[in-house]
Protein backbone atom coordinates (compact mmCIF):
# COMPACT_ATOMS: atom_id res chain seq x y z
CA UNK A 1 0.00 0.00 0.00
CA UNK A 2 1.30 3.40 -0.94
CA UNK A 3 1.81 5.99 1.71
CA UNK A 4 -0.08 9.21 1.23
CA UNK A 5 2.57 11.13 3.13
CA UNK A 6 5.67 11.99 1.04
CA UNK A 7 7.83 11.70 4.12
CA UNK A 8 11.17 11.15 2.36
CA UNK A 9 10.94 14.29 0.22
CA UNK A 10 12.87 17.32 1.43
CA UNK A 11 10.62 20.04 2.71
CA UNK A 12 10.71 23.07 0.45
CA UNK A 13 8.93 26.29 1.18
CA UNK A 14 8.27 28.95 -1.41
CA UNK A 15 10.67 31.89 -1.03
CA UNK A 16 8.62 34.84 0.08
CA UNK A 17 9.84 38.35 -0.30
CA UNK A 18 8.16 41.11 1.58
CA UNK A 19 9.05 44.79 1.66
CA UNK A 20 10.58 45.74 5.01
CA UNK A 21 9.55 49.34 5.76
CA UNK A 22 12.08 49.71 8.57
CA UNK A 23 15.78 50.46 8.52
CA UNK A 24 18.16 50.88 11.45
CA UNK A 25 20.09 54.10 10.90
CA UNK A 26 22.14 53.74 14.12
CA UNK A 27 23.19 56.59 16.35
CA UNK A 28 23.40 57.03 20.10
CA UNK A 29 21.59 59.39 22.43
CA UNK A 30 22.01 60.17 26.08
CA UNK A 31 20.33 62.32 28.68
CA UNK A 32 21.24 63.07 32.29
CA UNK A 33 19.11 65.03 34.77
CA UNK A 34 20.74 67.25 37.38
CA UNK A 35 19.40 69.24 40.33
CA UNK A 36 18.49 72.31 38.26
CA UNK A 37 19.65 71.34 34.78
CA UNK A 38 19.34 68.63 32.16
CA UNK A 39 21.79 67.48 29.51
CA UNK A 40 20.65 65.88 26.23
CA UNK A 41 23.35 64.63 23.86
CA UNK A 42 23.44 62.70 20.60
CA UNK A 43 25.92 61.97 17.82
CA UNK A 44 25.14 63.08 14.27
CA UNK A 45 26.07 60.07 12.12
CA UNK A 46 23.43 58.55 9.82
CA UNK A 47 24.31 55.02 8.66
CA UNK A 48 22.76 52.13 6.80
CA UNK A 49 24.68 48.89 7.11
CA UNK A 50 28.36 49.57 6.49
CA UNK A 51 27.65 52.83 4.65
CA UNK A 52 27.59 56.28 6.23
CA UNK A 53 24.87 58.29 4.48
CA UNK A 54 25.96 61.55 6.02
CA UNK A 55 28.16 62.74 8.86
CA UNK A 56 25.86 65.46 10.05
CA UNK A 57 22.19 65.06 10.76
CA UNK A 58 20.66 66.44 13.97
CA UNK A 59 19.04 63.76 16.14
CA UNK A 60 17.91 66.14 18.89
CA UNK A 61 15.41 68.95 18.48
CA UNK A 62 14.56 71.78 20.86
CA UNK A 63 10.81 71.67 21.49
CA UNK A 64 10.59 74.59 23.92
CA UNK A 65 12.77 76.62 26.26
CA UNK A 66 12.41 73.79 28.78
CA UNK A 67 12.33 70.64 26.66
CA UNK A 68 14.53 68.82 24.13
CA UNK A 69 13.65 65.58 22.35
CA UNK A 70 16.24 63.12 21.09
CA UNK A 71 15.55 60.07 18.93
CA UNK A 72 17.38 57.16 17.33
CA UNK A 73 16.40 54.10 15.28
CA UNK A 74 14.70 54.48 11.88
CA UNK A 75 15.53 58.05 10.92
CA UNK A 76 12.48 58.51 8.66
CA UNK A 77 10.20 57.46 11.54
CA UNK A 78 12.07 59.67 14.02
CA UNK A 79 11.78 62.73 11.81
CA UNK A 80 8.08 62.11 11.19
CA UNK A 81 7.43 61.65 14.90
CA UNK A 82 9.36 64.82 15.77
CA UNK A 83 7.31 66.75 13.25
CA UNK A 84 4.08 65.40 14.70
CA UNK A 85 5.12 66.32 18.25
CA UNK A 86 5.80 69.86 17.11
CA UNK A 87 2.45 70.01 15.33
CA UNK A 88 0.63 68.70 18.40
CA UNK A 89 2.28 71.24 20.65
CA UNK A 90 0.44 73.76 18.52
CA UNK A 91 -2.57 71.58 17.69
CA UNK A 92 -3.00 68.72 20.12
CA UNK A 93 -4.35 65.29 19.21
CA UNK A 94 -4.89 64.43 22.85
CA UNK A 95 -7.30 67.28 23.29
CA UNK A 96 -8.81 68.07 19.88
CA UNK A 97 -7.75 71.70 20.03
CA UNK A 98 -4.69 73.81 19.46
CA UNK A 99 -2.74 73.42 22.69
CA UNK A 100 -0.77 76.64 22.62
CA UNK A 101 -3.58 78.61 21.07
CA UNK A 102 -6.23 77.06 23.33
CA UNK A 103 -4.31 77.33 26.59
CA UNK A 104 -2.16 80.35 25.86
CA UNK A 105 0.99 78.59 27.06
CA UNK A 106 3.64 76.16 25.90
CA UNK A 107 3.26 72.50 26.89
CA UNK A 108 5.18 71.52 30.00
CA UNK A 109 7.82 68.78 29.91
CA UNK A 110 5.50 66.38 31.77
CA UNK A 111 2.63 67.11 29.37
CA UNK A 112 4.83 66.48 26.32
CA UNK A 113 6.07 63.29 27.99
CA UNK A 114 2.53 61.94 28.42
CA UNK A 115 1.54 63.02 24.90
CA UNK A 116 4.55 61.28 23.34
CA UNK A 117 3.62 58.03 25.08
CA UNK A 118 0.10 58.24 23.64
CA UNK A 119 1.40 59.11 20.18
CA UNK A 120 3.72 56.09 20.18
CA UNK A 121 1.00 53.75 21.42
CA UNK A 122 -1.45 55.02 18.81
CA UNK A 123 0.79 53.27 16.29
CA UNK A 124 1.03 50.10 18.40
CA UNK A 125 0.47 47.77 15.44
CA UNK A 126 2.68 49.60 12.94
CA UNK A 127 5.09 51.24 15.37
CA UNK A 128 7.46 54.11 14.84
CA UNK A 129 10.86 52.41 15.08
CA UNK A 130 12.28 55.08 17.35
CA UNK A 131 14.03 55.13 20.68
CA UNK A 132 13.06 58.38 22.35
CA UNK A 133 14.56 60.31 25.22
CA UNK A 134 12.88 63.47 26.40
CA UNK A 135 15.00 65.80 28.52
CA UNK A 136 14.07 69.03 30.22
CA UNK A 137 13.05 70.81 33.35
CA UNK A 138 9.90 69.93 35.31
CA UNK A 139 7.44 72.43 36.80
CA UNK A 140 9.67 72.79 39.90
CA UNK A 141 12.73 73.53 37.75
CA UNK A 142 14.43 70.19 38.44
CA UNK A 143 16.07 68.20 35.68
CA UNK A 144 13.81 65.52 34.17
CA UNK A 145 14.57 62.62 31.82
CA UNK A 146 11.77 60.55 30.28
CA UNK A 147 12.65 57.40 28.33
CA UNK A 148 10.47 55.40 25.94
CA UNK A 149 10.36 52.16 24.05
CA UNK A 150 9.02 52.23 20.46
CA UNK A 151 5.43 51.40 21.52
CA UNK A 152 5.11 54.03 24.20
CA UNK A 153 6.10 52.51 27.58
CA UNK A 154 7.79 55.30 29.47
CA UNK A 155 9.22 56.25 32.83
CA UNK A 156 11.04 59.15 34.42
CA UNK A 157 14.66 58.45 35.31
CA UNK A 158 17.84 60.18 36.44
CA UNK A 159 19.74 59.23 33.31
CA UNK A 160 19.43 57.07 30.21
CA UNK A 161 21.37 56.12 27.10
CA UNK A 162 19.60 54.69 24.05
CA UNK A 163 20.48 53.72 20.49
CA UNK A 164 23.28 51.69 18.94
CA UNK A 165 25.90 52.19 21.70
CA UNK A 166 23.43 52.08 24.61
CA UNK A 167 24.77 48.72 25.82
CA UNK A 168 28.24 50.26 26.00
CA UNK A 169 27.31 53.49 27.77
CA UNK A 170 24.39 52.60 30.07
CA UNK A 171 26.45 50.43 32.49
CA UNK A 172 28.95 53.27 32.74
CA UNK A 173 26.13 55.70 33.60
CA UNK A 174 24.69 53.25 36.16
CA UNK A 175 28.04 53.37 37.88
CA UNK A 176 28.93 57.05 37.49
CA UNK A 177 25.51 58.73 37.78
CA UNK A 178 23.49 56.31 39.89
CA UNK A 179 26.53 55.16 41.94
CA UNK A 180 25.72 51.46 41.42
CA UNK A 181 28.33 49.09 42.92
CA UNK A 182 30.18 51.99 44.46
CA UNK A 183 31.25 52.27 48.09
CA UNK A 184 30.80 56.04 48.11
CA UNK A 185 27.49 57.68 48.96
CA UNK A 186 25.25 58.98 46.19
CA UNK A 187 25.65 62.73 45.65
CA UNK A 188 24.38 65.39 43.26
CA UNK A 189 26.68 66.00 40.28
CA UNK A 190 27.48 69.45 38.97
CA UNK A 191 26.84 70.45 35.36
CA UNK A 192 30.56 70.41 34.70
CA UNK A 193 30.90 66.83 35.97
CA UNK A 194 27.88 65.70 33.94
CA UNK A 195 29.29 67.26 30.77
CA UNK A 196 32.62 65.49 31.29
CA UNK A 197 30.88 62.14 31.79
CA UNK A 198 28.79 62.78 28.65
CA UNK A 199 31.81 63.59 26.49
CA UNK A 200 33.80 60.63 27.85
CA UNK A 201 30.85 58.32 27.15
CA UNK A 202 30.68 59.33 23.50
CA UNK A 203 34.42 59.37 22.78
CA UNK A 204 34.63 55.86 24.28
CA UNK A 205 31.54 54.55 22.46
CA UNK A 206 32.91 55.92 19.17
CA UNK A 207 35.96 53.68 19.59
CA UNK A 208 33.91 50.49 19.60
CA UNK A 209 30.58 51.22 17.87
CA UNK A 210 30.72 51.79 14.10
CA UNK A 211 27.31 53.48 14.11
CA UNK A 212 28.43 56.25 16.50
CA UNK A 213 30.75 59.09 15.54
CA UNK A 214 31.41 62.23 13.46
CA UNK A 215 30.02 64.96 15.73
CA UNK A 216 28.41 65.29 19.15
CA UNK A 217 25.62 67.75 19.86
CA UNK A 218 25.01 68.54 23.52
CA UNK A 219 21.91 70.47 24.61
CA UNK A 220 22.21 72.00 28.08
CA UNK A 221 18.83 72.95 29.52
CA UNK A 222 18.80 75.35 32.48
CA UNK A 223 16.37 77.96 33.75
CA UNK A 224 18.13 80.36 31.36
CA UNK A 225 16.97 78.33 28.35
CA UNK A 226 18.63 75.85 26.01
CA UNK A 227 22.28 76.07 25.00
CA UNK A 228 23.75 73.95 22.21
CA UNK A 229 27.38 72.79 22.32
CA UNK A 230 29.09 70.96 19.46
CA UNK A 231 32.08 68.69 19.65
CA UNK A 232 33.98 66.61 17.12
CA UNK A 233 34.09 62.82 17.35
CA UNK A 234 36.22 60.39 15.36
CA UNK A 235 35.10 60.09 11.74
CA UNK A 236 36.44 56.56 11.08
CA UNK B 1 -28.28 44.31 -23.38
CA UNK B 2 -30.51 43.93 -20.39
CA UNK B 3 -33.59 41.94 -21.37
CA UNK B 4 -35.56 42.63 -18.19
CA UNK B 5 -37.88 45.61 -18.78
CA UNK B 6 -38.06 46.28 -15.01
CA UNK B 7 -34.37 47.19 -15.02
CA UNK B 8 -34.72 49.66 -17.88
CA UNK B 9 -34.10 53.24 -16.90
CA UNK B 10 -32.50 52.20 -13.61
CA UNK B 11 -28.80 52.68 -12.80
CA UNK B 12 -26.71 49.84 -14.07
CA UNK B 13 -25.27 47.38 -11.60
CA UNK B 14 -21.59 47.89 -12.29
CA UNK B 15 -20.58 44.70 -10.55
CA UNK B 16 -22.62 42.75 -13.07
CA UNK B 17 -21.56 44.73 -16.13
CA UNK B 18 -18.86 42.85 -17.92
CA UNK B 19 -17.81 45.64 -20.33
CA UNK B 20 -16.81 48.24 -17.74
CA UNK B 21 -13.16 49.04 -17.14
CA UNK B 22 -13.72 50.89 -13.88
CA UNK B 23 -14.59 49.64 -11.36
CA UNK B 24 -13.33 46.59 -13.14
CA UNK B 25 -15.92 44.01 -13.98
CA UNK B 26 -15.46 41.65 -11.11
CA UNK B 27 -18.50 39.43 -11.45
CA UNK B 28 -16.25 36.37 -11.42
CA UNK B 29 -15.51 36.90 -7.75
CA UNK B 30 -18.40 36.97 -5.26
CA UNK B 31 -18.97 40.36 -3.63
CA UNK B 32 -18.20 39.03 -0.16
CA UNK B 33 -14.84 37.63 -1.20
CA UNK B 34 -13.92 40.88 -2.93
CA UNK B 35 -14.43 42.83 0.26
CA UNK B 36 -12.41 40.43 2.36
CA UNK B 37 -9.51 39.92 -0.01
CA UNK B 38 -9.22 43.50 -1.25
CA UNK B 39 -10.17 42.77 -4.85
CA UNK B 40 -10.28 46.33 -6.06
CA UNK B 41 -8.75 46.58 -9.48
CA UNK B 42 -8.38 44.42 -12.54
CA UNK B 43 -11.15 41.95 -13.07
CA UNK B 44 -10.94 39.38 -10.36
CA UNK B 45 -7.34 40.21 -9.52
CA UNK B 46 -6.11 41.34 -6.12
CA UNK B 47 -4.39 44.69 -5.57
CA UNK B 48 -0.66 44.28 -6.13
CA UNK B 49 2.30 46.28 -4.84
CA UNK B 50 5.78 46.75 -6.22
CA UNK B 51 7.99 44.13 -4.61
CA UNK B 52 11.09 44.84 -6.69
CA UNK B 53 12.14 47.35 -9.33
CA UNK B 54 11.87 46.42 -13.03
CA UNK B 55 13.54 48.88 -15.40
CA UNK B 56 16.28 50.52 -13.35
CA UNK B 57 18.81 53.31 -13.44
CA UNK B 58 22.11 53.00 -11.61
CA UNK B 59 24.11 55.59 -9.61
CA UNK B 60 23.41 59.31 -9.36
CA UNK B 61 26.25 61.52 -8.13
CA UNK B 62 25.95 64.91 -6.49
CA UNK B 63 28.61 67.34 -5.31
CA UNK B 64 28.44 70.79 -3.78
CA UNK B 65 31.01 73.37 -4.85
CA UNK B 66 31.70 77.04 -4.13
CA UNK B 67 28.95 78.54 -6.31
CA UNK B 68 26.42 75.76 -6.52
CA UNK B 69 25.76 72.07 -6.97
CA UNK B 70 26.77 69.58 -9.65
CA UNK B 71 24.96 66.35 -10.40
CA UNK B 72 25.76 63.50 -12.77
CA UNK B 73 23.97 60.39 -13.99
CA UNK B 74 24.36 58.11 -16.98
CA UNK B 75 21.66 57.65 -19.63
CA UNK B 76 21.01 53.95 -19.24
CA UNK B 77 17.84 52.21 -18.09
CA UNK B 78 18.53 48.52 -17.52
CA UNK B 79 16.09 45.61 -17.55
CA UNK B 80 17.92 43.25 -15.23
CA UNK B 81 21.27 42.72 -16.93
CA UNK B 82 19.93 43.88 -20.30
CA UNK B 83 20.91 47.42 -21.30
CA UNK B 84 17.30 48.12 -22.35
CA UNK B 85 17.04 51.89 -22.98
CA UNK B 86 20.29 53.75 -23.67
CA UNK B 87 19.15 57.34 -24.00
CA UNK B 88 17.05 57.93 -20.91
CA UNK B 89 17.48 61.22 -19.08
CA UNK B 90 17.74 60.61 -15.34
CA UNK B 91 18.35 64.22 -14.42
CA UNK B 92 15.22 66.35 -14.54
CA UNK B 93 14.79 70.08 -14.11
CA UNK B 94 12.07 70.65 -11.51
CA UNK B 95 12.25 74.43 -11.37
CA UNK B 96 14.59 77.32 -12.18
CA UNK B 97 16.88 76.33 -9.31
CA UNK B 98 16.16 72.66 -8.64
CA UNK B 99 17.19 69.42 -10.32
CA UNK B 100 16.10 65.90 -9.39
CA UNK B 101 18.17 62.82 -10.24
CA UNK B 102 16.85 59.29 -9.91
CA UNK B 103 18.30 55.86 -9.45
CA UNK B 104 16.10 52.80 -9.15
CA UNK B 105 12.83 52.12 -10.94
CA UNK B 106 12.43 54.35 -14.00
CA UNK B 107 8.64 54.14 -14.20
CA UNK B 108 8.37 55.24 -10.56
CA UNK B 109 10.69 58.14 -11.45
CA UNK B 110 8.44 59.11 -14.34
CA UNK B 111 5.48 59.12 -11.95
CA UNK B 112 7.34 61.34 -9.48
CA UNK B 113 8.35 63.69 -12.31
CA UNK B 114 4.66 63.96 -13.14
CA UNK B 115 3.80 64.75 -9.50
CA UNK B 116 6.50 67.40 -9.22
CA UNK B 117 5.62 69.02 -12.54
CA UNK B 118 1.94 69.10 -11.53
CA UNK B 119 2.89 70.74 -8.23
CA UNK B 120 5.07 73.33 -9.96
CA UNK B 121 2.26 74.15 -12.42
CA UNK B 122 -0.12 74.59 -9.49
CA UNK B 123 2.31 77.04 -7.91
CA UNK B 124 2.70 78.90 -11.20
CA UNK B 125 -1.06 79.16 -11.70
CA UNK B 126 -1.49 80.67 -8.22
CA UNK B 127 0.52 83.61 -9.60
CA UNK B 128 1.24 84.93 -6.11
CA UNK B 129 4.95 85.55 -6.59
CA UNK B 130 5.88 82.38 -4.70
CA UNK B 131 7.32 79.17 -5.99
CA UNK B 132 8.66 76.01 -4.37
CA UNK B 133 12.40 76.22 -3.71
CA UNK B 134 14.70 73.23 -3.36
CA UNK B 135 14.15 72.63 0.40
CA UNK B 136 10.37 72.74 -0.15
CA UNK B 137 10.51 70.27 -3.02
CA UNK B 138 12.72 68.08 -0.82
CA UNK B 139 10.15 68.14 1.99
CA UNK B 140 7.32 67.35 -0.47
CA UNK B 141 9.28 64.48 -1.99
CA UNK B 142 10.11 63.15 1.47
CA UNK B 143 6.43 63.04 2.48
CA UNK B 144 5.53 61.20 -0.74
CA UNK B 145 8.27 58.62 -0.26
CA UNK B 146 7.50 58.11 3.44
CA UNK B 147 3.77 57.86 2.79
CA UNK B 148 4.23 55.22 0.12
CA UNK B 149 6.58 53.13 2.29
CA UNK B 150 4.02 53.36 5.11
CA UNK B 151 1.41 51.90 2.74
CA UNK B 152 3.88 49.04 2.09
CA UNK B 153 3.88 50.11 -1.55
CA UNK B 154 7.12 52.05 -1.97
CA UNK B 155 8.38 54.04 -4.92
CA UNK B 156 11.51 52.01 -5.65
CA UNK B 157 14.00 54.85 -6.00
CA UNK B 158 16.74 56.82 -4.38
CA UNK B 159 16.30 60.43 -5.42
CA UNK B 160 18.99 63.09 -5.30
CA UNK B 161 17.88 66.70 -5.16
CA UNK B 162 20.23 69.56 -5.91
CA UNK B 163 19.59 73.27 -5.93
CA UNK B 164 20.33 76.77 -4.75
CA UNK B 165 18.05 78.71 -2.42
CA UNK B 166 18.67 82.11 -0.79
CA UNK B 167 22.38 81.88 -1.51
CA UNK B 168 22.66 78.42 0.09
CA UNK B 169 23.62 75.34 -1.86
CA UNK B 170 21.36 72.36 -1.27
CA UNK B 171 22.16 68.70 -1.88
CA UNK B 172 19.96 65.98 -0.42
CA UNK B 173 18.80 62.42 -1.01
CA UNK B 174 15.69 60.37 -0.17
CA UNK B 175 15.44 56.59 -0.44
CA UNK B 176 12.51 54.19 -0.84
CA UNK B 177 12.02 54.02 2.94
CA UNK B 178 11.64 57.78 3.17
CA UNK B 179 15.05 58.44 4.75
CA UNK B 180 15.98 62.03 3.97
CA UNK B 181 19.49 63.40 4.44
CA UNK B 182 21.76 66.16 3.20
CA UNK B 183 25.47 65.98 2.58
CA UNK B 184 28.19 67.91 0.69
CA UNK B 185 28.58 64.85 -1.55
CA UNK B 186 26.07 62.14 -2.37
CA UNK B 187 26.32 58.99 -4.46
CA UNK B 188 23.51 56.45 -4.78
CA UNK B 189 23.51 52.80 -5.70
CA UNK B 190 26.87 51.30 -6.70
CA UNK B 191 28.26 54.84 -6.67
CA UNK B 192 28.00 54.86 -2.88
CA UNK B 193 30.77 52.26 -2.88
CA UNK B 194 32.81 53.53 -5.84
CA UNK B 195 32.40 57.30 -5.89
CA UNK B 196 31.71 58.29 -2.25
CA UNK B 197 35.30 57.57 -1.10
CA UNK B 198 36.68 59.68 -3.98
CA UNK B 199 34.26 62.55 -3.37
CA UNK B 200 34.75 62.63 0.42
CA UNK B 201 38.53 62.46 0.08
CA UNK B 202 38.53 65.39 -2.35
CA UNK B 203 36.23 67.41 -0.09
CA UNK B 204 38.40 66.70 2.96
CA UNK B 205 41.56 67.68 1.07
CA UNK B 206 39.95 70.90 -0.15
CA UNK B 207 38.75 71.67 3.37
CA UNK B 208 35.05 71.74 2.46
CA UNK B 209 32.85 72.30 -0.57
CA UNK B 210 33.21 76.09 -0.31
CA UNK B 211 36.86 75.73 -1.41
CA UNK B 212 36.02 73.69 -4.50
CA UNK B 213 35.85 75.54 -7.83
CA UNK B 214 33.42 74.50 -10.53
CA UNK B 215 36.27 73.26 -12.74
CA UNK B 216 37.69 71.11 -9.92
CA UNK B 217 34.26 69.75 -9.02
CA UNK B 218 33.41 68.93 -12.63
CA UNK B 219 36.74 67.17 -13.17
CA UNK B 220 36.20 65.14 -10.01
CA UNK B 221 32.67 64.16 -10.99
CA UNK B 222 33.78 63.02 -14.45
CA UNK B 223 36.52 60.95 -12.82
CA UNK B 224 33.89 59.34 -10.58
CA UNK B 225 31.61 58.64 -13.55
CA UNK B 226 34.58 57.02 -15.29
CA UNK B 227 35.25 54.71 -12.33
CA UNK B 228 31.54 53.86 -12.17
CA UNK B 229 31.50 53.03 -15.86
CA UNK B 230 34.60 50.85 -15.56
CA UNK B 231 33.40 48.78 -12.59
CA UNK B 232 29.58 49.06 -12.40
CA UNK B 233 28.20 46.46 -14.82
CA UNK B 234 24.84 48.29 -14.98
CA UNK B 235 26.32 51.61 -16.10
CA UNK B 236 26.81 53.32 -19.43
CA UNK B 237 29.50 55.52 -20.99
CA UNK B 238 26.85 58.03 -21.98
CA UNK B 239 26.13 60.49 -19.19
CA UNK B 240 24.92 63.99 -18.40
CA UNK B 241 26.02 66.60 -15.89
CA UNK B 242 23.69 69.17 -14.35
CA UNK B 243 24.89 72.39 -12.76
CA UNK B 244 22.72 74.49 -10.47
CA UNK B 245 24.05 77.94 -9.55
CA UNK B 246 22.51 81.30 -8.72
CA UNK B 247 22.35 81.75 -12.51
CA UNK B 248 19.92 78.84 -12.81
CA UNK B 249 19.97 75.27 -14.05
CA UNK B 250 21.92 73.86 -16.96
CA UNK B 251 21.76 70.20 -17.89
CA UNK B 252 24.42 69.21 -20.41
CA UNK B 253 23.98 67.26 -23.59
CA UNK B 254 25.07 63.62 -23.20
CA UNK B 255 28.85 63.19 -23.02
CA UNK B 256 30.91 60.12 -23.89
CA UNK B 257 33.30 58.58 -21.35
CA UNK B 258 35.06 56.28 -23.83
CA UNK B 259 37.63 58.79 -25.14
CA UNK B 260 38.77 59.30 -21.53
CA UNK B 261 39.76 55.67 -21.06
CA UNK B 262 42.65 53.82 -22.61
CA UNK B 263 42.35 50.24 -23.74
CA UNK B 264 45.09 50.06 -26.40
CA UNK B 265 47.37 48.03 -24.11
CA UNK B 266 44.91 45.17 -24.46
CA UNK B 267 45.20 45.02 -28.24
CA UNK B 268 47.92 42.40 -28.38
CA UNK B 269 47.13 40.52 -25.17
CA UNK B 270 45.72 37.08 -25.85
CA UNK B 271 42.28 36.54 -24.30
CA UNK B 272 41.76 40.27 -23.81
CA UNK B 273 39.25 40.86 -26.56
CA UNK B 274 40.32 40.79 -30.20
Amino acid sequence: MMSTVPSELPVTAPIEHRFDPYVDNGGTLLSIAGKDFCVVAADTRLSEGYSIHTRYVPKSVKLSDKTVISMGGCYADCLTLTKRIQQNMEASLVAPMWYRHAHGKTMSTAAIAQMLSIMLYQKRFFPFYSWCILGGLDEEGRGAVYTYDPVGSYEREACRCAGSASSLIQPFLDNQINFKNQASERRELSLDQVLRITKDSFTSATERDIYTGDYLEIFVITSNGVELQKMGLKKD
Amino acid sequence: MDHFPTNWGNPRNEDGESYNTYPMASNKVPQGVQQIAGYGHASGHPTTHTQSPVVTGTSVLGLKFKDGVLMAADNLASYGSLARFRDVERLHKVSDFTVIGASGDISDFQYVKHLLDAQMIKEYNADDGHSLATPHVFEYLWRIMYNRRSKMNPLWNTFVLGGVHKGENFLGAIDLKGTPYQSPSIATGFGSHLATPMLRKALDNAGGSENLTREEAEKLLVECMKVCWLRDARSSFKYQIAAITSQGVSISEPHDLRPLTYWEHGRDVRGYGA
